[in-house]
């Protein structure tokens, strides 16, 4: 299965991005071959808005079942549900970090937005 | 012909100009509140409103047993308004800026578009004066559809002044196209020459005559007037710094009905406008677009 992590670097040992549709990378991880591989969203970090929709549609594209991030908005929520992707937010500390949590069982599947658009 | 009463700073006086000036011009004269996040001329003017009509813009629905969810509305829309995940499409109308391009390019006609409404427009009198205002929805992002029927009422003789929004952001731009003249108001502060040059890049860009006026003068420092010497900007109006003014304003009194002096002077500028305008009229704009 792959899930994506929001991500401020491009390695494990980065911190996870509290931010989804504005994160900087997101890292693709296969839990069965536990490779790993950074995707840039640079282009959504100055979007004026719609940028959770299209970090949504990068992540469905990317054929990730699984996103883990800190939070998620309305809109990125609802185009992620669409898609199928179920969302963990409240993920922190670093990449490997909540990868280990996600395995774990220790991330609660959220069943919609924690925050407002642009918080 | 019309002026458009612009600034970079908000707060600097666009209003009390406007509402100053149109009371002072000779002849037909029709008001136009286009800051519709927040139109404040009517405050002041006090017209009587007698017409309102809802205003909206067009947005997708989409019919689902004609999707095949081919993705192409969402390929097509730079706002990310309507998003195909192989699956019906999903449609975020408040990002929508209504252009029509997905139900276009949808091959399967699953699109239609239907009228969302943004606000309204309000018109009404205040003696010789059609004052004319735009009011957007509380909570809406996009003023600019509202701005562009708004000036679809401007009439077509006399003069229109256009209340404009601050700023240099598209619902300035969308107010300033196709005026003839720019009036750009601003305080003799850092902040105010800081905005006034953005401002005045702004419509120089969009290639339009302008002047400043320089309201609560003297209250600051000069470096306005230097800016507006060193960049041979005309400084059509100095309105003096005086107590008597923001105690007219804060009662919701214009300027020229509370003191006398001020009538003459907004008389002294209305027909500066005046000039100005015939200046315009002989020299016409070249391409001035919307």
């Amino acid at each position: 299965m792959k899930i994506a992590i929001t991500v401020s670097g491009k390695t494990l040992d980065a911190p996870v991005d509290q931010r989804f549709g504005r994160a900087p990378v997101f890292i693709l991880y296969d839990t069965k071959t536990r490779s790993s591989e950074a995707v840039d969203n640079s282009q959504n970090l100055n979007a004026a808005q719609g940028a959770g929709i299209q970090a949504a549609e990068t992540i469905s594209r990317l054929g990730a079942e699984c996103l883990l991030t800190g939070h998620c908005g309305p809109k990125a929520f609802r185009t992620l549900s669409a898609a199928g992707v179920r969302v963990y937010n409240g993920a922190s500390g670093t990449v490997a970090e909540a990868i280990a949590a996600f395995e774990a069982g220790k991330l609660a599947e959220s069943s919609g937005a924690d925050v407002d658009g642009h918080w | 012909m019309t002026v458009a009463i612009a600034s970079g700073k908000g707060g600097t006086g666009k209003t009390t100009m406007a509402v100053n000036l149109a009371l002072s011009l000779q002849g037909p004269v029709q008001l136009l509140d286009c800051d519709v996040e927040e139109p404040n001329c009517a405050i002041f003017l006090k017209p009587r409103i007698d017409a309102s009509e809802s205003v909206g813009i067009a947005v997708p629905h989409v019919d689902e047993t004609f999707c095949d969810a081919c993705g192409e509305c969402g390929r097509f829309c730079r706002y990310h308004a309507i998003v195909s995940l192989k699956t019906t499409p999903l449609v975020f109308p408040e990002l929508c800026h209504g252009c029509g391009g997905c139900a276009l390019v949808c091959p399967t006609g699953a699109i239609h578009e239907e009228l969302r409404s943004i606000g309204v427009i309000e018109q009404g009198v205040r003696g010789s004066i059609l004052f004319t205002q735009g009011r957007l929805n509380v909570g809406e992002a996009m003023p600019v559809p509202l701005i562009r029927a708004l000036k679809k009422k401007k009439r077509t003789d006399g003069i229109v002044l256009l209340d404009s929004p601050p700023g240099t952001s598209c619902p300035v731009i969308a107010t300033l196209r196709g005026s003839d003249l720019v009036v750009l108001v601003t305080e003799p502060t850092p902040f105010g020459l800081n905005d006034l040059d953005l401002a005045v890049q702004t419509v120089r860009t969009l290639g339009m005559p302008f002047g400043v006026v320089i309201n609560r003068s003297e209250s600051g420092d000069d470096g306005v007037l230097r800016y507006c010497t060193k960049e041979s900007i005309p400084i059509l109006l100095e309105v003096p710094d005086e107590r008597r003014v923001a105690e007219a304003y804060s009662r919701g009194e214009t300027a020229v009905e509370a003191l006398p002096h001020m009538r003459e002077l907004f008389g002294i500028f209305a027909a500066r406008i005046t000039a100005e305008l015939e200046a315009c009229r002989r020299t016409p704009l070249p391409a001035a677009g919307r």
